[in-house]
């Protein structure tokens, strides 16, 4: 029996007493592209890094394609927020992607002219050959998110996971990253996504996972995407307008 | 002239000298880290901090040994580094005003042992007052090549552990991800710099080490975009730094040469703000200077052909 890309058995999260995530379960499918959804505090990163182990769950099981994440690393890449580290760091573009292959490398070992190569490759992918030199402080934004992106290819995993990889980019870098998301899709990978744009979410995701605290809801965007679900999800703060059939939604500015 | 010369030809000036730039070559090194970790002030803290730690093992072994200042400095640096990390984690103090406190609370404690164990006077505890602001030029050849030593693991350990350490100061969620353990690496990195301050405290002084640990980073950081040659060019400014500080010292003006060391980084680092190419502030200005001008040329350009137009 194949295994889900993704488990998550009762998990749940608390910085100091206030618990950010209760409770959560999850299976996804593979080969889909996930959104995640919710309002700020709503848990969302929280569900990446603590499946990931980078912040401790107080209880819960996660496991990838039916093993620990622990032996599994080597499946699984990510893409963190872009404000997570220091751009001003004196390395180039190349260099970061280069990151991504530290994993396979093990201790001591430095990486070699393969690694450069399929370095290279990857920032091809995301179109960003000719930045392969370029001092990460003189990218612009929507660069930087490629470079994080061009990281995680690097990493040739089967699960990705992408922290808030639209925020900040112009229309033409979120193009270029959905492109390739798809391009991921095509090749059986699994992708999940937080992802703040109520508007695109059914143009980008298969799936969505509506996240506040607790899970609302999950499962394939048509049938669960639905203005009922948002309202729970948001509660009050959200307004709808139905027109021509797709509904646009404006999150209230109060 | 002359002077120097026969100075630098004593034996003794040449054991200080070298002293002082192993010292100057792995502050540079560890610093670098500690400075792309925004960890700058920790080096001043660890360093205060070393003082209890350093007067307590006197205390308890009544001699005076590197390896045993070691484990006293680590043990205070580590107790430093959680006190740190439990009051920012249990009050709403932020880190600036708890590396503040636990500072001064190490350092008020260091002067109190201190000021007990000269007392005490047991014959044995001359030259450990000199820990405050060190002593240079009572460095002796077995002083020098414990300096050695270290300077040896360390340099070697960062050149081992580059690709690791530099994952572990860029990205250490991503580093977390891929399975590193970056709490061991982290805390590896202050034991370094923990080493390193120990091996300063009699050269240097505790008061004075945090400026040899990061003064050359920062300096290097306005020279190059690439770590490894940052990493490099620290550890060279900081040997440069001991040189001139032991150079100068030995002009027979009976300047102590810690002060000395400490006083050409700085030197260093200002004309690296100044002069560096791209960071630096001259090249800077220039550039500006010059987008200002071809701004002005274009703008006028437009100009005269509008005019042509109306004409």
């Amino acid at each position: 029996m194949a295994y889900a890309p993704l488990r998550i058995e009762h998990m749940t999260v608390a910085y100091q007493q206030k618990p950010v995530l209760r409770n959560v379960s999850l299976e996804v499918p593979e080969g889909k592209l996930i959104g995640i959804v919710g309002p700020n505090g709503a848990g969302k990163s929280t569900l990446i890094k603590a499946t990931l182990g980078l912040v401790p769950p107080l209880s819960g099981k996660v496991e990838i394609y039916g093993k620990p994440y622990d032996k599994q690393r080597h499946l699984v890449g990510y893409v963190p927020q872009r404000e997570s580290v220091d751009w001003d760091f004196p390395t180039d573009a190349l260099d970061v992607v280069m990151m991504g292959r530290y994993g396979k490398l093990g201790w001591f070992r430095r990486p070699g002219a393969e690694d450069k190569k399929a370095a290279l490759q990857c920032l091809a992918q995301v179109g960003m050959a000719e930045y392969a030199n370029r001092q990460i402080s003189q990218l612009s934004g929507g660069q930087q998110q490629r470079v994080f992106l061009a990281r995680a290819l690097a990493q040739d995993a089967s699960l990705y996971f992408m922290d808030e990889p639209f925020a900040g980019v112009d229309a033409a870098t979120e193009k270029a990253i959905i492109g390739l998301l798809n391009e991921l899709k095509t090749q059986g990978k699994t992708v999940l996504g937080v992802h703040h744009d109520l508007s695109t979410v059914r143009d980008y995701f298969d799936w969505v996972l509506l996240l506040n605290v607790e899970v609302i809801a999950a499962g394939p965007t048509s049938q669960v995407f639905t203005a009922e679900n948002l309202q729970r999800t948001y509660g009050g703060r959200l307004a709808m307008l139905e027109r021509d059939s797709t509904s646009v939604l404006i999150a209230n500015r109060r | 002239m002359s002077g120097w010369w026969n100075a630098l030809a004593d034996p003794n000036t040449q054991w200080i000298m070298l002293g002082s730039m192993l010292l100057g070559l792995c502050s540079g090194v560890i610093g670098s880290f500690a400075y792309l970790r925004k960890q700058s002030l920790m080096g001043d803290v660890l360093s205060h901090a070393a003082l209890p730690g350093v007067c307590i093992a006197f205390m308890l072994t009544g001699t005076k040994s590197l390896w045993q200042f070691l484990i006293g400095a680590a043990i205070a640096g580590i107790l430093a580094t959680f006190g740190i990390g439990w009051i920012t984690r249990h009050s709403r103090i932020k880190q600036d005003a708890a590396l503040a406190i636990v500072l001064t609370v190490f350092f008020g404690a260091g002067i109190a042992l201190l000021t007990q164990i000269q007392h005490n006077g047991n014959g044995n505890q001359s030259g450990l007052d000199k820990f405050l602001f060190g002593q240079a030029a009572a460095m002796v050849p077995t002083d020098v090549r414990a300096v050695a030593v270290v300077t040896i693991v360390l340099v070697g350990l960062c050149a081992l552990l580059f690709k690791e350490f530099k994952l572990v100061s860029f990205d250490p969620g991503f580093a977390r991800g891929l399975g590193y353990p970056v709490v061991f690496l982290e805390q590896l990195l202050m034991f370094l710099a923990v080493v390193t301050v120990v091996a300063g405290i009699q050269a240097v002084g505790v008061v004075l080490m945090a400026s040899l640990l990061i003064t050359p980073a920062v300096s290097a950081r306005y020279w190059s975009d690439k770590l490894n040659v940052m990493v490099a060019l620290a550890g060279t400014f900081g040997a440069v730094s001991g040189l001139i500080g032991t150079m100068i010292s030995a002009g027979g003006n009976h300047l102590p040469t810690g002060p000395l060391s400490v006083l050409s980084a700085t030197a260093l680092f200002l004309v690296s703000v100044l002069f560096a190419p791209r960071r630096g502030m001259l090249s800077v200005a220039l550039a500006r200077l010059a987008a200002r001008n071809r701004i002005k040329r274009e703008t006028a350009a437009t100009w005269v052909e509008r005019k042509e137009e109306a004409v």
